[in-house]
């Protein structure tokens, strides 16, 4: 079992595809971590030697991950809204922060479209 | 696309001439501005700056935090009033 920065420990993949289980390890920086410590990315988590385990844990620890990644950026917007500035205004109320259209779209922002009220007749285009 | 660090960051000739001098004679004034792109100086910490917000200016206490964002992002432009029918919300 491996296991890396925590809790991670997704058997039956490949290395390369593993790493990214890790909060903060996607696909171009695990092939960049499997190539510095020199491991195919193409074997499998459960066919590691120790060996190279170590070595993956070791090269994940230099970088910024899981948790600590997590409370920095949630500490960015937190700093944001604090100080009253725009962009943490736009955070607290969940729209887009960087000056992107609300009319149609932002729905990552915004969440699932709310129902109107009933009663209401929509446009059938919209749906 | 940020600016050239040759220039290095802007801020309104008047109002860091303003800001200097009330920092020289140790005073704590509101300063006006209408320059909503100048970027906030560590200079200008502790001071009160009454910033346009195209209608009124809107007094924007200077905290550490606040260094290196313009000032424009502290005095919001648009005033939003809640659709009708929309009932009680969070802020």
């Amino acid at each position: 079992m491996a296991r890396v920065a925590g809790v991670n420990l997704p058997l039956n993949k490949r290395a390369e595809i593993g790493l990214t289980y890790v909060h903060g390890i996607g696909r171009s920086t695990a092939n960049e971590i499997l190539s510095k410590v020199g491991v195919d990315p193409d074997t499998y988590v459960k066919d590691l030697t120790e060996d190279e385990t170590v070595k993956l844990r070791e090269a994940v620890e230099t970088l910024e991950v899981e948790g600590d990644l997590r409370r920095d950026r949630s500490q960015n917007v937190k700093r944001l809204s604090e100080i009253g500035s725009y962009r943490g205004v736009r955070h607290r109320r969940s729209l887009p922060t960087r000056g992107q259209r609300t009319k149609t779209n932002a729905r990552a922002r915004k969440g699932p479209r709310k129902m109107s009220i009933a009663g209401k007749k929509k446009p059938p285009a919209k749906k | 696309m940020g600016r050239s660090t040759k220039k290095g960051p802007f801020a309104e000739e008047r109002l860091m001439r303003r800001i200097q001098q009330l920092n020289e004679s140790n005073q704590k004034q509101m300063v006006k501005t209408w320059s909503r792109s100048s970027t906030v100086f560590p200079d200008m910490v502790g001071h009160t700056i009454a910033v346009h917000d195209g209608r009124k200016h809107v007094p924007v206490f200077i905290s550490e935090s606040m260094v290196g964002h313009k000032l424009g992002e502290f005095a919001p432009t648009r005033t939003f009033r809640a659709h009708s029918g929309s009932g009680s919300r969070e802020r």
